[in-house]
């Protein structure tokens, strides 16, 4: 019974796994379709306005829409490199 | 004024076609006049799993272009008088379609029938979305499988964005969850997601669960809607759906797996 309950336990993951994985893809879509069309673009020009001032990559710059019950919260967020200001004097 | 209803899921080989001869047969069959359209331009299989296959001289296409009129297109069942078939065109020509040629001809059925069941082709190419466009009530057919799922949660944003009712800012599509080829056991052992979690993933109201049965292949096999095998779970699970839709209450069958010791050492 022992080694039937063993392979019974490992059976259950699968499901568990199937549903855990589909949870987090699909929250990660749909958020991603009901984005506004505009957030690649507004991505793009933050990140050329950024540019001008400190050295930042392309994906150090990441803009994100969150819905909650009533308010939409635009959240930017920017990683600036340890040296940008000195890659910015550097520029200069 | 017709209620047109799309068999939709994305993924290809869940049961679009099975189930939209089934729901067809199962709403004419409780008097209401019905007609089901095969969208599934160049591999056409709606005319075989019903069984008129043989009965095929015009098609969606040849009406659409205008080289048949509808009612010379239409294929009477001879099993119930309200129900009809409208094949899909075996030509490979799928910008044959189009949004008005679609749209006038259910406006033609939509004086004559009472539902009118949409059997989109998988994908979502310009046959799937045609057959969604005009849609009052979408049944998403979903296998307990995560692409199946997936797929399934793709055609809910389609729906809610590319339909006639989207663009003109209509109350939306009604979306029913039909969860095809469950089998209560696998789930029981955890091999397989079980009809709470796929609800729970995909937030939708649940019409039915369709056990996986042998039947299925059977009836197809003899071109009979699998609604007409009333021995089979599966026929009556389609049953139970065709009620529930119609707003009947049925209690939920075939989730649990319920056979005894017994039952799994002598039954199938």
């Amino acid at each position: 019974m022992g080694l039937l309950d063993y392979f019974r336990a490992s059976r259950r993951n699968s499901a568990a796994v199937a549903k855990d994985r589909l949870q987090i893809l699909i929250a990660h879509e749909r958020a991603e379709r009901n984005s506004p069309s505009y957030l690649p673009l507004l991505q793009n020009e933050l990140l050329a306005v950024v540019r001008k001032y400190v050295h930042v990559d392309h994906d150090a710059i990441s803009v994100s829409l969150e819905q909650s019950d009533n308010q939409e919260i635009l959240e930017l967020n920017i990683v600036l490199p340890e040296n940008g200001q000195a890659e910015h004097a550097h520029q200069r | 004024m017709a209620r047109t209803i799309v068999v939709t899921s994305g993924k290809g080989g869940v049961g679009k076609t099975t189930t939209s001869a089934a729901i067809a047969m199962g709403l004419a069959r409780k008097g209401h006049r019905t007609v089901v359209i095969d969208f599934d331009v160049g591999l056409r299989n709606l005319d075989l799993v019903m069984g008129c296959e043989r009965r095929v001289v015009y098609d969606l296409v040849n009406v659409i272009q205008g080289e048949a009129n509808i009612r010379q297109a239409l294929i009477r069942d001879k099993r119930c008088e309200e129900l009809y078939v409208l094949p899909a065109s075996q030509t490979r020509d799928k910008e044959a379609l189009s949004k008005e040629g679609i749209g006038a001809i259910l406006e033609q059925l939509s004086g004559d029938f009472e539902y009118i069941v949409c059997d989109s082709p998988a994908g979502i190419e310009k046959g799937a979305t045609l057959a969604m466009y005009y849609a009052d009530d979408a049944f998403v057919v979903t296998n307990p499988e995560v692409s199946s799922v997936r797929d399934s949660d793709r055609m809910l944003g389609i729906l809610a964005s590319k339909s006639r009712r989207a663009e003109n800012n209509e109350e939306p599509i009604k979306e029913y969850l039909l969860l095809n080829r469950y089998s209560p056991k696998r789930v029981k052992v955890g091999e397989m997601l079980s009809v709470e979690d796929v609800q729970e993933i995909l937030s939708m109201h649940l019409l039915g669960v369709i056990p996986e049965s042998r039947s299925v292949l059977s009836s197809s096999n003899a071109g009979v809607p699998i609604i007409l095998d009333e021995d089979s779970n599966a026929g009556q699970a389609y049953a139970d759906v065709v009620a529930r839709y119609l707003g009947e209450e049925v209690p939920h069958r075939f989730i649990n797996d319920k056979k005894g010791l017994l039952g799994r050492l002598f039954g199938g």
